[in-house]
């Protein structure tokens, strides 16, 4: 019998070195303590609670039912991005020519990892603004590249400072990624924040990878799109898909949309790695496209009540945050309570059954912050409230005690 | 993006408290008691019923949707003939329709031929009800935009990205 190989050093050659220093994802780390409890109210979830809504499904299942089982051309039916494409121009005024500057993905989450792939030369750098989406990094590092952090805090409304971002700047920084409205913050960024970007990215030759997958869910001012601003369209990726606005996960599409020479290269990666996306999907995208914004304007206006309702609520029981503006994530700060995050959020867990994710899951100035989707019922985060303020008037005595001392 | 008017929120959900209203829409608790008292006194909110799944009443109530034809009359046009039957609490809905007939009504009895008799005796009857077509209800699958018999929910993850 052969020995098995030793796994478990941590220079195995058995695994690819870089692989195994990507640290785990922060969410998946609570998501096995959550996992198996019973009863659990979770805020913790980064998709919509609607199911998709019924005329997109019902596409899908036309499809099947014509026998559209197949692969489709690389960058996805053509019929998908005309449609797409429309889109693109009506509701955000950016122009893409479907048969060039379009490629339809297994979400935004491929559209990120090809878009790297397509850009990334070894040694070069991607600046990547915290606290954000969990996956960047680490597709950064594996595209090969350097990733420099440009934190944000809530006394700036997690607006990027721009001087600090401009510093981060090096003869070999290649890219940005934005994420705009933003996971887990809730922010969006003012026209301001994103013309000074702009200027930065402008002068430094910078590529942008700009992630709107929360496009649609915006509640105080009309969604400014990245390319769109003066020179951008050249320089950006724009990335973006179904899961969030049309309520779309498990169907995994999305897309992005930027200047012919970057996407033919991503179209490149997709094309052996992925071939295409599946065609039921494309299909459903098309009637969510042509249909379906009635369902998004009442998903939207369901969640903009329920972002009203959870920011005052945590606000009532203490935990100072920022109404936000798009997306469907609050981030109060807990910071006064003493515990990091990861402490705060499995406490709670333990002793409430309310599920929120820490957020140093979104980088290291997250930390200080709990993230909470109200992507949940009005009525569920009504309870998971009224179980945070039990949860945090029973801690009240021990921060007393903690400052007497 | 435009926040719902609070006849919207009302429409959708029922009766509101003030402070909910205002909670979930932005506005002062003040503000939305006013509008609520507004939509009331000039009649735009008319009234608040509870959606029932009829099959878990244990309540034999019948139900049918009968299609009338009339001779309008001069001068009122449809409204008065609409007006005699509509006033009839059996009658709990009535239409004026475009088509084949000219009025469609929701009518409900304790049994068939409590609304058979209705059918017959009032308002085949009518001087300008010229014929009648009923259809008993047999089963509901959806309200007022709500499923009755929904299929059980899929799980979400409880936390992810
Ligand atoms: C900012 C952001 N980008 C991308 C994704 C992944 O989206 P998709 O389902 O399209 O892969 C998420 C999902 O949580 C997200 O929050």
């Amino acid at each position: 019998m052969c020995p098995l190989p030793n796994t478990s050093s941590p220079h195995s050659s058995r695994v690819s070195r870089l692989v195994e220093s990507l640290p785990p994802s922060g969410i998946r780390k609570f998501f096995d303590l959550v996992i198996g409890r019973e009863d659990i109210i979770s805020l913790g979830v980064g998709e919509p609670d609607f199911a998709t809504p019924w005329r997109i499904c019902e596409a899908a299942v036309y499809a099947i039912e014509r026998g559209q089982t197949s692969y489709t051309s690389n960058r996805g039916l053509i019929a998908a991005r005309n449609a797409i494409a429309e889109y693109l121009q009506n509701r955000f005024g950016v122009e893409y020519h479907p048969a060039t500057d379009l490629c339809i993905t297994v979400g935004v989450s491929q559209g990120i990892d090809i878009t790297l792939r397509a850009i990334v030369n070894p040694g070069d750098e991607v600046i990547v603004i915290e606290p954000c989406y969990v996956a960047y990094r680490p597709m950064a590092l594996l595209a090969g590249a350097e990733v420099r952090m440009l934190p944000t805090y809530m006394r700036d409304g997690f607006q990027p400072d721009l001087e600090r971002l401009e510093s981060l700047v090096t003869p070999r920084t290649k890219a940005l990624i934005l994420c705009n409205p933003n996971n887990p913050t809730g922010t969006t960024y003012n026209r301001a924040t994103l013309e000074g970007i702009a200027d930065i990215v402008r002068r430094h030759d910078l590529i942008v990878l700009s992630d709107e997958v929360y496009a649609e869910l915006t509640y105080e001012s009309e969604h400014v799109c990245f390319p769109a601003l003066d020179g951008m369209r050249e320089r950006t990726v724009l990335l973006s898909g179904f899961s969030k606005a049309w309520a779309m996960t498990g169907w995994r599409l999305g897309y992005i949309a930027g200047p012919r020479d970057i996407v033919e290269m991503a179209v490149k990666v997709h094309q052996y790695s992925m071939m295409c996306a599946p065609i039921m999907a494309q299909y459903a995208a098309i009637e969510a496209l042509k249909h379906g914004r009635r369902d998004v304007e009442e998903m939207v206006a369901a969640y903009d009540e329920r972002r009203r309702v959870i920011t005052n609520g945590l606000r009532a029981i203490g935990l100072p945050c920022i109404l936000p503006s798009g997306a469907f994530y609050v981030f109060p700060s807990i910071a006064h309570t003493g515990m990091t995050s990861e402490q705060f959020c499995t406490e709670l867990l333990n002793q409430t059954n309310v599920a929120v994710v820490p957020g140093n899951a979104f980088g290291e100035s997250g930390e200080g912050h709990v993230r909470c989707a109200y992507a949940a019922s009005l009525e569920q985060i009504r309870t998971a409230l009224d179980r945070m303020g039990d949860f945090l008037g029973a801690l009240r005595p021990l921060e007393n005690h903690a400052l007497a001392r | 993006m435009m926040s719902r008017t609070v006849l919207q929120l009302v429409r959708a959900e029922g009766r509101l408290s003030a402070p909910e209203i205002a909670e979930r829409l932005g506005i002062t608790p003040a503000e939305a008691a006013a509008e609520v008292k507004r939509l009331h006194d000039e009649k735009v909110i008319l009234g608040y019923r509870g959606i029932i799944n009829p099959e878990k009443t244990g309540e034999d109530s019948v139900l049918a949707i009968i299609e009338v034809k009339v001779t309008p009359q001069r001068e009122v046009g449809f409204d008065s003939i609409a007006r005699r039957i509509y006033k009839f609490p059996e009658v709990r809905t009535c239409y004026l329709m475009s088509g084949a007939y000219d009025l469609l009504l929701l009518v409900e009895g304790e049994s068939l031929r409590q609304v058979a008799s209705f059918v017959a005796e009032k308002l085949a009857t009518l001087e300008h009800v010229s014929s009648t077509t009923t259809h008993f209800l047999l089963r509901k699958y959806k309200e007022d935009g709500l499923i009755i018999h929904e299929e059980s929910e899929t799980e979400r993850l409880a936390v992810s990205a």
